[in-house]
């Protein structure tokens, strides 16, 4: 271990989780540092849910060793480890009202009636739910849930809180409302925070840092920015954003839209083509161009005078000798 | 159009047919008196005299055969006996029915339809065959004291006891039980109990705290749906039960067919409608709540 940096706080090393044949997860070591809220994200059936489940203690890891705060958290029950999830059904208990959903982990841990009703109320007023304590989860609109389960989890205080698709339920404006609050309220709470996510999105505007998952493997692990900027692969290069990939002598360039440039002039090493495609987003336009043996995609910020570009327009593209990333396989 | 139409009326006319008239006959005959005939009750409605006749017909209908149900003690204690097997009987099949259940829920869905069919399948052989079937293991040398026999154990005698009553309920009734809790608990959403372990439930604990107060319903259904037939239980009495066994059912056979009292084992069923109709309201409720 370096000096200087702390010990992580979960350590994944070469954990591996076989169902039959298929290696759900492959091979993972990871770490968690205390306070960061980390993303893992990849498409479905990638494995991420698996790993989460094994921190959490549903599953049990064919190889490797899971470690929380240095101690080998393997051989512990779901009920013993000092980690909590939020289920992406939300599986919040029908029977029991707000409040005793929230207390539910609270009375697993004893702790006495005053106190608990005390951490009840703070846990209401973190989420915004105040007064709703005695309803029951279906008197709740899907938002609410949402905070309900995320209340309950959190209300043990666990070492590190687990968000299955925390907000795969929800519709899009109150997912982007959703994420920002969540990130608010990992920071003031101090707690580390471990996402599952397919949404590339999500994982970017919320994680510290993240690791990109394919078939049971971690990509690339690193801060947002750095992995849209320097994707380790092809694979991560095209399933963060969008990108153009041009092939070059040890592999190809990677080139996000927003780095390439439109214009109705040729340019210096610039690839002729005809518009395919404008879609208007207000801030942006996004123009597809086919060029030769390729579709290029150009993003084009909708500051000064619009490019006056129809459908069937020729056009050439380019972009800086240095611009993107080179990336193999 | 039409057809709509037959199709709302066509259950009420079914009930008005199968279900009201013989209930309303019923009734008419618990408010008649015996008397040494055929058939052997009166009055007879005579609809040829008209209004008079129906007139001289109603006027001659008593109440007396229901203050004889209240002043004579047999029938007090047929009644309380009757639902003492029934809560008995149901006790017991919850306490047999809900593990059966529960396992059946756990298990994958190919072995789940293979263990429904296994509780289903008795109902294909006929149900009093079955019941004959206990007399020949309960029977002083039958298939149980036999076996005791084999492992030197003091022989029972079970057969026309109570006991035997109650052995054959929770087995004739056994089904109605597990169906209904198996309906229940097979629906239950697996991440509630994922989330209970997650928030510090051993197994057990997760089982008592969400599995089981989410089952409610299905033991509330199935509690009845055994209870509520087994007070009125007939056949399983008389075949396995003793000559003082006490139920409703053998009370109503032994004044229809031995005393030929015929009002008196009408107002005997008609009390016992009377008293089912609580819990079979409750029951009601209780599947509107589960549809709902």
């Amino acid at each position: 271990m370096t000096t200087g940096s702390p010990a992580p706080l979960v350590r994944f090393e070469g954990v591996a989780r076989r169902f039959g044949d298929t290696a759900a997860v492959d091979g993972v070591t990871l770490d968690i540092a205390e306070g960061e809220f980390f993303a893992l994200l990849g498409p479905s059936g990638c494995g991420k849910t698996t790993l989460m489940r094994m921190l959490a203690g549903f599953e049990a890891p064919d190889e490797g060793r899971i470690l929380l705060a240095g101690k080998d958290i393997g051989g512990l029950p779901p009920h013993r480890r000092p980690v909590h999830m939020m289920f992406q059904s939300y599986a919040l208990f029908p029977h029991l009202s707000v409040a005793r959903n929230i207390a539910f982990g609270l009375r697993q841990q004893r702790m006495g009636k005053a106190e608990t009703q005390a951490r009840v109320e703070e846990m209401l007023a973190l989420v915004r739910m105040e007064g709703l304590g005695e309803r029951k989860p279906d008197q709740l609109s899907g938002g609410q849930r949402q905070r309900v389960a995320l209340a309950r989890a959190i209300a043990p205080k666990p070492a590190i809180l687990l968000l299955d698709e925390p907000m795969a339920a929800l519709d899009r404006k109150l997912r982007e409302e959703t994420q920002l609050e969540l990130m608010a309220l990992q920071r003031r709470l101090g707690m580390t925070f471990m996402i599952v996510t397919h949404d590339q999105d999500e994982a970017m505007v919320v994680a510290d840092r993240m690791a990109v998952m394919r078939s049971g493997r971690i990509e690339q692990v690193g801060a947002p920015r750095q992995v849209y900027d320097h994707p380790a692969s092809r694979y991560v290069a095209q399933f963060i954003g969008e990108t153009n990939l041009f092939p070059e002598d040890q592999g190809w360039r990677s080139v996000r839209p927003e780095a390439m440039r439109i214009s109705t002039d040729p340019a210096d090493h610039a690839r002729a083509g005809v518009v395919a495609e404008i879609a208007y987003f207000g801030d942006r336009t996004r123009y597809v161009v086919q060029t030769d043996g390729q579709k290029v995609v150009v993003s084009r910020a909708n500051v000064g005078p619009p490019l006056p570009l129809a459908l069937g327009d020729p056009v050439w593209t380019s972009h800086a000798a240095d611009a993107g990333q080179l990336v193999t396989a | 159009m039409k057809r709509a139409w037959l199709a709302a009326v066509a259950p009420y006319l079914w009930l008005a047919v199968f279900f009201a008239f013989p209930f309303l006959l019923v009734a008419k005959l618990s408010l008649s008196h015996t008397v040494l005939a055929i058939p052997p009750y009166a009055p007879q409605l005579d609809l040829s005299q008209g209004h008079a006749g129906v007139r001289a017909f109603i006027h001659q209908l008593t109440f007396e055969t229901y203050a004889r149900l209240t002043s004579d003690r047999l029938y007090i204690a047929s009644y309380l006996s009757s639902l003492r097997f029934a809560a008995i009987a149901t006790g017991i099949l919850l306490i047999v029915g809900y593990p059966i259940a529960y396992g059946m829920s756990r298990f994958g869905p190919a072995t789940r339809q293979g263990l429904l069919m296994a509780v289903i399948l008795p109902f294909w052989t006929s149900f009093l065959i079955r019941i004959y079937a206990w007399i020949a293991i309960l029977k002083p040398a039958g298939l149980l004291n036999q076996a005791l026999g084999v492992l030197h154990i003091a022989p029972l005698s079970l057969l026309n006891t109570d006991a035997a009553v109650i052995i054959g309920l929770v087995y004739a009734y056994l089904p109605f039980m597990v169906l209904p809790l198996y309906a229940v608990l097979e629906k239950q959403d697996e991440s509630l109990i994922e989330a209970a372990r997650d928030l510090g439930c051993t197994p057990t604990q997760a089982f008592w705290r969400v599995s089981f107060p989410l089952s409610l319903p299905g033991v509330a259904a199935g509690a009845l749906l055994c209870f509520i037939p087994m007070v009125g239980e007939f056949v399983i009495p008389d075949l396995l039960g003793g000559s003082n066994t006490l139920m409703l059912g053998r009370t109503i056979w032994t004044e229809f067919f031995a005393d030929r009292d015929w009002p008196a084992a009408s107002a005997v069923a008609i009390v016992l409608l009377a008293t089912l109709i609580v819990p079979i309201a409750l029951f009601q409720r209780q599947q509107a709540k589960v549809l709902s």
